[in-house]
């Protein structure tokens, strides 16, 4: 297996890199969680758990790769269970509430598009173990955008209410969009290096995307609000944390369980 | 669940299978839907498959209470099976 970058300080940054990636996928995949039985249908239920499974697959390689590489005896649950909300680095956006279906899929729908340019990309990553991640979620999420997308056009092309609720599910989540292709310092390195993606260069594919399936849905197209970012420096919304207290319960009131 | 939402039958070719297979059916919309659901139930992505659907109202089935009729007379012309041949063990799936 070919070796990651030998600084120090481009280790640091590719940990933090591979957090990012995994925090994204682990906290929607626990959002996805909460929908468990609660679906408007059988079939959506298990097409709601299916997504949430295959995203928090992708959280476990990705996390799995940046306790190896951190060197610390840190695994992907030490990361997922054993880290507080200030440590979290995923994007604003997977971790908002799931509101009713419309915002569910409004949220899945955004997410999905822009992570499947985002793998898309890495799997021409010049690190390996993250191209060899990345080809196996990129059909999953491939999937995800698909379905999210469907639904965006079903319930925007629908009746009245669902329309209503549709465009109210994308309302909450325009001002989350921009940090998804916010580029940051951290990355710089890693991107001249062909490690990572250069996430402002998938704005245009992704605004094309949105208002292809916003115009099938007969939706109006948004105007972008000004985004709200800090997600990938800790500074999250005050829902992660009550997230997180759910999700680290067990694992916190018991450290040294095996399960 | 209302009409909104029709039956459909779903037929699957597995791996290396030679025809598609009724295996339960889903509730759906319509039938772009109905392939979508059909696949996170009864595929769990096991890729290479061919998944079909269709609505259970197109289904015309035969009639039970005609069995007697349409099944019984074939059990006793045993010389349309094709069971006195020897098949070479190389000769698969007859």
């Amino acid at each position: 297996m070919a070796s990651a970058p030998t600084l120090a300080r481009d280790e640091a940054a590719l940990i933090d890199y591979l957090q990012r990636l995994g925090d994204d996928s682990l906290i929607l995949g626990q959002r996805l969680t909460e929908w468990c039985g609660h679906a408007p249908a059988l079939e959506i239920d298990l097409s709601l758990a299916n997504i949430g499974l295959d995203l928090i697959g992708q959280a476990t390689l990705f996390l799995n790769l940046a306790g190896e590489i951190e060197g610390k005896g840190r695994d992907g649950d030490k990361l997922a269970f054993h880290r507080d909300v200030l440590a979290f680095r995923n994007c604003l956006l997977v971790e908002q509430p799931n509101g009713d279906f419309a915002q569910t899929i409004a949220r899945q729908f955004l997410f999905s598009t822009w992570q499947l340019a985002l793998f898309e990309g890495l799997t021409r990553s010049a690190d390996p173990r993250i191209a060899e991640i990345a080809a196996k979620a990129v059909k999953e999420v491939r999937y995800h955008a698909e379905l999210s997308a469907d639904w965006v056009i079903r319930l925007g092309d629908g009746t009245e209410e669902s329309r209503e609720r549709m465009i109210e599910g994308l309302d909450w989540f325009w001002r989350f969009v921009d940090e998804l292709f916010d580029a940051d310092p951290l990355e710089a390195p890693l991107v001249e290096a062909g490690i990572a993606v250069d996430r402002a260069a998938l704005r245009q594919g992704f605004d094309a995307t949105v208002n292809t399936v916003l115009h099938e849905a007969t939706l109006p197209l948004p105007e972008y609000p000004r985004g709200v970012k800090g997600g990938r420096i800790g500074h999250h919304s005050e829902h992660l944390g009550h997230l997180l207290a759910t999700m680290q319960f067990l694992p916190r009131t018991y450290p040294d369980a095996v399960w | 669940m209302n009409n909104d939402w029709p039956l459909w039958e779903v037929f699957i070719r597995s791996r290396g299978g030679l025809s598609h297979r009724h295996v339960g059916s889903v509730h759906a919309p319509d039938g772009e839907l109905a392939v979508r659901h059909a696949r996170d139930v009864y595929t769990r992505r096991l890729e290479g498959v061919s998944l079909w659907v269709v609505k259970s109202s197109d289904i015309v089935a035969s009639d039970p209470a005609a069995a007697g009729p349409l099944f019984e007379p074939a059990e006793t012309k045993v010389y349309r099976h094709p069971t006195f041949y020897d098949i070479p063990d190389v000769v698969t799936h007859i």
